[in-house]
């Protein structure tokens, strides 16, 4: 899957990883087009969602798909474009954490205030 | 996963500092683990209060137009794939390449922005202001935030576009326009969420 060298402009189908100038391993720009098209399409399936026609299938399995939707987008975005895939683990973990944090302390003022 | 062993450690010996990684990247992850608790703060006040309204106030239902959101955020979301180019096309020297990949991303940037703004306007005008009710002010509090760091992630990009200009910004420094990069993508992942949350869940 990797390989170190360098990509040329005009080349950017073969590899999915090259190696830049600082030796740091970045996925070629076709990685990232395949990872656009597969955001895309997972935008155009949440907004397909919110027409009337799928609302017959209830409001909980609604905000499921879309909950999962997100999650995706979310995950492909940091994975790929924001190079955590790549990168050195310890900014996965800084960004992980503060992720939690959030998530756990709003979930607990939420059920705190009697949200659910 | 070897070869990304190999290119970690040759990453790592790049940077004499005590962790081995860039202090500047470090920071800017850092950072960003800290804006999860700001956009995690408005999201779920947001959450909290959008069906405190009265019966006759206006709503998420009376004002959302889903079609013209669902393009901003489609634009917003391809401004990341050029912002990957950008960082590609620096990593391996392509400088003028760079430059178009960035003033490309700004002007994707620019007109989400500017789609806020006509959206803002609109629904100002059909009754929703800060002041009006709590949904009012949890959304204007939530997108208006989320759009100053849209607007200051272009600030930052056309910076790096007049250094570039100006020849300061070489193949050397590549990690500043990645770590410009992680801001600009985070202001995306933002927008997933607030998407799918704000517009998209059933009111």
């Amino acid at each position: 899957m990797a390989t170190v060298t360098p990509e040329s402009p005009d080349t950017a189908h073969a590899p999915e990883e090259h190696a830049s100038g600082d030796g740091h391993a970045h996925p070629s720009n076709w990685l990232y087009v395949k990872v656009a098209i597969y955001l895309a399409l997972l935008t155009a399936f949440e907004v397909f969602t919110y027409f009337e026609t799928v609302h017959g299938w209830g409001d909980t399995a609604i905000i499921i798909m879309l909950v999962i939707m997100m999650l995706l987008k979310f995950f492909l975005v940091v994975a790929f474009f924001m190079h955590l895939k790549f990168d050195a683990p310890i900014f996965w973990r800084l960004f992980v954490f503060g992720l939690i944090l959030a998530m756990a302390v709003y979930m607990v003022m939420l059920t705190a205030f009697r949200f659910w | 996963m070897a070869a990304e062993a190999t290119t970690h450690s040759a990453h790592a010996e790049e940077h004499h500092t005590s962790t081995g990684l860039s202090n500047e990247k470090l920071a800017m992850w850092v950072f960003l683990g800290s804006e999860c608790l700001l956009f995690g703060g408005l999201i779920s006040t947001y959450m909290f209060n959008k069906g405190r309204i009265g019966p006759n106030d206006i709503g998420p239902n009376d004002v959302f137009d889903i079609p013209f959101t669902s393009v901003s955020s489609f634009v917003l979301l391809m401004s990341s794939l050029t912002m990957v180019f950008a960082v590609s096309a620096i990593a391996r020297g392509d400088l003028r390449g760079n430059r178009i990949w960035l003033a490309t991303t700004a002007a994707l940037g620019a007109t989400f922005v500017a789609g806020q703004v006509y959206e803002f306007t609109a629904f100002y005008s059909e009754g929703l202001g800060f002041t009006t009710n709590l949904f009012g002010s949890a959304f204007y509090a939530l997108t208006g935030f989320h759009g100053a760091h849209v607007t200051l992630g272009i600030v930052m990009l056309m910076s790096l576009f007049v250094m570039s200009m100006r020849g300061n910004l070489t193949q050397e420094r590549a990690e500043t326009v990645e770590i410009i990069g992680l801001y600009w993508h985070f202001v995306d992942i933002v927008w997933i969420v607030i998407f799918t949350i704000v517009y998209l869940f059933p009111q």
